[in-house]
Parts: C-alpha cells; sequence; structure tokens
C-alpha cells in the first residue's frame, strides 16, 4: 500500500528539489489517506467485519477502541513529552514508571479491598478505592522520578546522550527490582470499580460500550485540560514555555529554572504512573509491557513532534487509530495473511511523517 | 606518533589476538567455543554500533534488529524440513548472500529515513524501529513466529560444517571475520568517505555549507553499519543453531548497547572488549541473587551499566586511557617537560 509508493525523484523537474519534494510528499500523504478512507469506509473486502457501510456498528465500537485507547497514550505520552521538552531528557524509564505506578496501584487495590486475593473482582472494589490507589501511586511514581532526576539527570544537563543512557540504566533496575519485589513476571490486573466496570448504551444502532473506557478518554481529556492551562494561564507554565525556547535565557532572567525542572520530572513520571494505574485496569501488568510503553511514547512523540502538546494528542490518535485499524480492515484471506502484518503500518505511518516531516506533525523545525 | 610505535595499547592488543589465537589449544572447549566465539560474533555486531557511533555519531539501537534481520533471511532460506519459516532448503552460501544483502538494504532504507535526525531523535527514532522489527517477526508466523526458526546449524557452507561437530572451525572463521571487521572499520574511517563522515559527526552545518550530502552519508554509513551487524548475524545463526523473535527483542537491544558502553562507545577496540566483559560477566553472575535489595543478575548489570556512564563514558578502555596516560606522564613529569607524553592522548577524544 502507501509503502510501495516511492519519492518522486527531483533531477529534471521544473521545481527546485525542495518543492519537489514537498508536493510529492503531499501528494503521497493526501493518497495514502484517500486510500486508507476508502479501503475502510466503503471497501475492506474479506476484513473480519467488512467496511464501514456494510457493518457500521463494528466500525463506530473499533472507532471508540481507537479514540479511547488514544487517551491513554496521550496521558502517558504527554508526561513523556513535558519531560522532553523542557529538559532535553529522553525519559527511556517512562515504560519503566508507567508498570512501577500500575504495581504500586494493584498492591494498595489488594490492601484496601479486602475482599482480598487475587481474584478481585470489580464488584468488590468501589470508586474510591480505584481512586485512591491511583492518586497516591501517581504521586509515588512523581517522587521516584523526582529523586532519579535530581540524583542522576540533575548534574548532566546539557548531555542528552548521557542522560538517555542514564534512563536506561534506570530502567534495567526497576525492571528487574519489580520482578523481584512484585511478581512482576506474572500477568496481574487492577481492578477497575465496580460503577465504571460495566457497558452504558450510546443509542447509536444499540451499541454496548464499556463505560471504563471512556472513563479513560475523559480522564484523557481532563489531563489535557489541565496541562494546558497549567502550561498556558500559569506562571509556572510561563517558565516551562519559556525554559522549552530557551532555557539558559530563562535562567539568565534569574528565574529558578531547577525548580521547575524537578516539577516538570515530577508531574511527567506521575502522569506516567497514573497511566499505568489506568492501563493495568484496561490490559493488565506484566513486566514486557513496559517495553511495550515505551514504543508507544516514542512513536506518539515522534509523530506529533517532540516537546509539544497539542503534538501529543495528534500523535496518539494517529497512532491509536492506524494501531486497531490495522489489526481489523486488513484482509483474513489465509493464516497467513494479513492481519498479522498490522505492525508494518505502525511503521508506515511512522516512515511516512518522518519522511516528510522529520521534526513531527507539530513539532518545530531543528 | 609513528605508526609502529610500541604503546601499552598495542603489547596488549597483539597479546589478545595471539592468545586468541592459540584459544582451543589453551582454553576448554566451553571457554573457546561457547565463550570467546560469542565475544567474537557479538563483538562484531557491537563494533556496527560503535563504528556508527564513533565515525558518525550516530547511537542507533537498531543493529541488532538488522543482526536478527539477517539470521532470518539464513534461517528461513537455508533450512528444510523445519516447521517454523519458510524452510526453502537453497544453498547456504547463496542464504549467507541473501541475508548480508537484505540486511543491508533494510539498513539502508531504514537509514534514509532517519538520515535526517540527530542525537537523540536519532537514538529514539532506531528504538522505535527495533522494537516494530521485534514484533513483526513475532506476529508474522509465516517468516518466523515466536517460537522461531531451529536447525540451521546442519545447512552451514561445507566449509563451516555442522558447528556442534566442527567447533574449531566457527571459532576461527568467527576470529577472523572479526579481525577483517576491524581492519575494514579501521580502512573506512581513514578513506575520503571517512574523513567526511567524521566531519559531519562534528559539524554538519559546516560540512553541508562545504558542500557534502550530510543525508547521504549518513545513509550509507547506516548502510555499511547494517552490513557489519549482518555478518554478525549470520555468524550468530551458526553458532546458536537457532534464531526466534526474543533475540531481538528490547532486552536484547539493550545488551548490545551494553556491551558498547561497558567497553566504550567511541573507539572501535571497546566492542570486542565490552563483548568479553559481557559474556563473561553474563555467564558467571547469571545465577546471583543480590542481598539486601533483591533483584537478580540484571540489577548487577544495570547497576555496572549506570556506573560507566556516570562515573567514565569513555567505557572501559576511557578507564584504561587514563591508566596509560597517568603511569607514561607519571616519570616524563619527574624527568621535566617534555614532548612525548601527549602522544598518546590523541586517541581519547570523542
Amino acid at each position: 500500500m502507501s509503502d510501495s509508493t516511492v519519492q518522486a525523484a527531483p533531477q529534471g523537474s521544473r521545481w527546485s528539489p525542495e518543492q519537489a519534494s514537498h508536493y510529492a510528499s503531499r501528494g503521497i500523504a493526501g493518497a495514502a489517506a484517500i486510500f486508507v478512507l476508502v479501503w475502510v469506509l466503503l471497501w475492506a473486502p474479506k476484513t473480519t467485519y467488512g467496511s464501514a457501510v456494510s457493518d457500521p456498528t463494528d466500525f463506530f465500537r473499533t472507532f471508540l477502541d481507537s479514540i479511547t485507547f488514544a487517551g491513554l497514550l496521550f496521558v502517558v505520552a504527554s508526561g513523556f513529552t513535558l519531560i522532553f521538552g523542557l529538559m532535553r531528557v529522553v525519559n527511556m524509564a517512562q515504560g519503566s514508571f508507567f508498570l512501577l505506578g500500575g504495581f504500586i496501584a494493584y498492591r494498595l487495590q489488594q490492601d484496601f479491598a479486602h475482599g482480598g486475593g487475587f481474584g478481585l473482582t470489580s464488584d468488590q472494589v468501589n470508586l474510591w478505592q480505584w481512586v485512591l490507589p491511583a492518586v497516591i501511586a501517581a504521586g509515588c511514581v512523581g517522587i521516584a522520578g523526582l529523586g532519579i532526576q535530581q540524583a542522576f539527570l540533575r548534574w548532566n544537563q546539557g548531555q542528552d546522550l548521557r542522560q538517555a543512557l542514564i534512563t536506561i540504566a534506570i530502567s534495567i533496575i526497576l525492571a528487574d527490582q519489580m520482578l523481584a519485589h512484585f511478581n512482576a513476571g506474572n500477568a496481574q490486573s487492577i481492578s477497575w470499580p465496580g460503577t465504571l466496570d460495566r457497558f452504558v448504551s450510546l443509542g447509536f444502532g444499540g451499541i454496548q460500550y464499556s463505560l471504563a473506557r471512556l472513563f479513560m478518554l475523559a480522564v484523557a481529556v481532563v489531563v489535557g485540560v489541565l496541562l494546558w492551562l497549567w502550561l498556558q494561564k500559569t506562571r509556572t507554565g510561563m517558565v516551562i514555555r519559556a525554559g522549552v525556547d530557551d532555557r539558559q535565557m530563562v535562567s539568565g532572567l534569574g528565574v529558578n529554572i531547577q525548580l521547575t525542572f524537578a516539577l516538570a520530572f515530577f508531574v511527567g513520571a506521575a502522569l506516567a504512573g497514573f497511566g499505568g494505574v489506568m492501563g493495568g485496569s484496561f490490559a493488565g501488568l506484566q513486566v514486557d509491557v513496559g517495553g511495550q510503553w515505551l514504543l508507544n511514547c516514542l512513536v506518539v512523540v515522534i509523530i506529533g513532534g517532540m516537546g509539544s502538546l497539542a503534538g501529543a494528542a495528534v500523535g496518539a490518535i494517529l497512532y491509536a487509530f492506524v494501531f486497531n485499524f490495522s489489526a481489523i480492515y486488513l484482509p483474513t484471506t489465509s493464516n497467513n495473511c494479513c492481519t498479522e502484518y498490522s505492525v508494518v503500518f505502525t511503521f508506515a505511518l511512522l516512515a511516512l511523517v518522518l519522511a516528510f516531516r522529520p521534526q513531527g506533525l507539530l513539532g518545530r523545525a531543528g | 606518533m609513528s605508526a609502529r610505535a610500541v604503546t601499552p595499547s598495542r603489547v596488549v592488543g597483539t597479546a589478545a589476538l595471539v592468545i586468541a589465537v592459540l584459544g582451543p589449544f589453551i582454553f576448554s572447549s566451553y571457554t573457546a567455543h561457547t565463550l570467546l566465539t560469542q565475544v567474537f560474533w557479538l563483538g562484531i555486531a557491537a563494533a556496527s554500533l560503535t563504528f556508527l557511533s564513533a565515525y558518525g555519531g550516530m547511537v542507533s539501537l537498531c543493529q541488532i534488529s538488522l543482526f536478527g534481520i539477517a539470521g532470518f533471511v539464513v534461517g528461513n532460506t537455508v533450512t528444510t524440513g523445519e516447521v517454523k519459516g519458510l524452510h526453502l532448503g537453497w544453498n547456504p552460501w547463496l542464504g549467507v548472500l541473501l541475508g548480508l544483502v537484505v540486511a543491508t538494504a533494510i539498513g539502508l532504507l531504514l537509514g534514509a529515513l532517519s538520515s535526517r535526525s540527530f542525537g537523540i531523535y536519532f537514538l529514539m527514532l532506531t528504538v522505535v524501529f527495533a522494537v516494530l522489527a521485534n514484533y513483526f517477526f513475532g506476529q508474522v508466523t509465516i517468516l518466523s513466529g515466536f517460537s522461531g526458526i531451529s536447525g540451521i546449524q546442519i545447512h552451514t557452507p561445507g566449509v563451516i560444517g555442522n558447528p556442534n561437530l566442527h567447533p574449531n572451525r566457527l571459532y576461527y572463521i568467527a576470529l577472523v571475520t572479526a579481525v577483517i571487521v576491524y581492519v575494514l572499520i579501521r580502512y573506512i574511517g581513514r578513506t575520503p568517505f571517512g574523513i567526511a563522515l567524521q566531519g559531519i559527526r562534528d559539524d554538519p552545518v559546516r560540512m553541508s555549507s562545504l558542500g557534502y550530502n550530510i543525508s547521504a552519508h549518513r545513509t550509507v554509513a547506516f548502510g555499511f553499519a547494517a552490513f557489519i551487524a549482518a555478518i554478525a548475524g549470520v555468524l550468530f545463526v551458526w553458532w546458536n543453531d537457532h534464531i526466534d523473535p526474543a533475540t531481538i527483542n528490547l532486552d536484547a537491544v539493550i545488551n548490545l548497547l551494553i556491551v558498547c558502553v561497558i567497553g566504550g562507545l567511541y573507539k572501535l577496540e571497546g566492542a570486542w572488549v565490552g563483548a568479553l566483559a559481557f559474556v563473561l560477566i553474563n555467564n558467571y553472575l547469571h545465577d546471583t541473587n543480590v542481598p539486601f535489595v533483591g533483584g537478580s543478575f540484571y540489577t548487577v548489570i544495570g547497576v555496572v551499566f549506570l556506573a560507566i556512564v556516570l562515573l567514565s563514558p569513555g567505557g572501559l578502555l576511557g578507564i584504561w586511557d587514563r591508566v596509560v596516560l597517568r603511569f607514561q606522564s607519571a616519570p616524563v613529569a619527574a624527568a621535566g617537560p617534555t614532548d612525548e607524553a601527549p602522544s598518546t592522548s590523541h586517541q581519547g577524544t570523542t
């Protein structure tokens, strides 16, 4: 499909190479988007559900799956992009923070809900027995992140690669410690509270949809709005935005940028931890999930543009849609074709964005 | 600074090479064939990353994926009668050739995609490539699936034979290949291409205004590194008999990075030094349990990794250089200032 197209060679054209590649990029991206739309909406032969026109209910359900998954992606990736935008720290431990948050909340929930044991079901859990562990876990992860930033990253400022390597080392240690102390090798699942763990009717084609997933989306919207208000309307946010543009100038103006860095790292890590609680309730926790979420964060911010909050939202939505739709709207003609190639589409999305906008869709050049 | 000057590094290097050549006669079969052969191919894989890092300033984390792609291509093309993979049963040499070509081609493609990203962006991008490659081979059962491909050792070229029965042959082939790769990379570093690459590493803007095509140089360098990684991948499947997606998962990505960082990311020799250290630690400490805090071998290696990144970014070779410099400059300083002391420090630049 989209990866079979080749960028037009600029030689000998009437346009300059930049213009040619500009038009070629718009053309290819547009053609790919139109083809995908036509495929999913009208055509889609031999797929699980058929095209959207022939089966609107499942199309709509996939749509909701994608947008709610995008919400979870956004929560975790916004923390990543906040840290990156301000400090130029690629936090490779974000996936481990995600897991850590999930496991702490899991433990707390087991302690709070005395129904007890491993088989904790949602009707044994009330709303507070989910919210309280989630908030505490997010706080703990935030504090852990803050400690790591102060102990290891602060005195290596400006050394991008070294900081990335440090966070990789941290993630190795954290993953192994979680294996030792949280039994992370086995899949564990946080329980949604009973009030959320049910299906609601959406009044559209008789669709029943999981309230918990809609809750995830709502949380993401709230997190997004709060982050936006924080960054746009408060003094701290102003300092952060200024710091993204020019760290040295901001500290030269007498602002305590170190305090801002610490705060941003706390919030970024806490968001990962909170994302881990939601992710652990939604899909379970296991030590490999950390790596998966590191990948998710990276893809989202690379697509959206690193350091941009709106970019994280756009990246999360695009990635979630490609991820979910490619798994469902690929033909299932035989055992070996074609849904298992869905991962290729994540790569194709990434390749398309990178080939034409290396800085990401909403990222700034350089 | 004559080319033949006897420096401590050269003495140690030569001694290491002599010991390696005599390896199978000195060491037990386990040490030679299991550990040292592993050091040779792991070092080659690490050298592909160290080459990119040291000469191009590109820390790529998808070298293990290119390594794995070559391995998977060999596994798919040469095996026959296996359950998994395409088991085409082609000529082993053809399989090797295809493995190298496919991995290099994919390397050029990935290189072209990432050539406009620098530093930390490049690192993130290559991590993504690596994880996607892992998922690809995990999902696509026609090529591998989670259980992977086995039975590769009985389909090696005739010269090598079954490494299980003739481990010495693979030992020497891996050793000779490692030496060739080392010399080749050193040579490439001195060609006009290599010099330009180092210029791009240090100042891409200036090189660009001098008329060099930055993206093309970085892409070709990436393709070359993919070729090196592919060589290691071929040796790996001959040595290991089996390849599956776990060979190239995120842990493997990080392990290769650890090898390079422990050895020293900025010097080519560091690849094999790091490989030796990693294989030894992996072999002798693998069953440890960390006292007090709990955790296993990976906590140990994580702490070692963290310590090296924090204390000696040049890795073990950085420590070695500092020790050598101290021992050399001490008597010189006592005898009065001369011009000789700095002559060894030219290698330590990053």
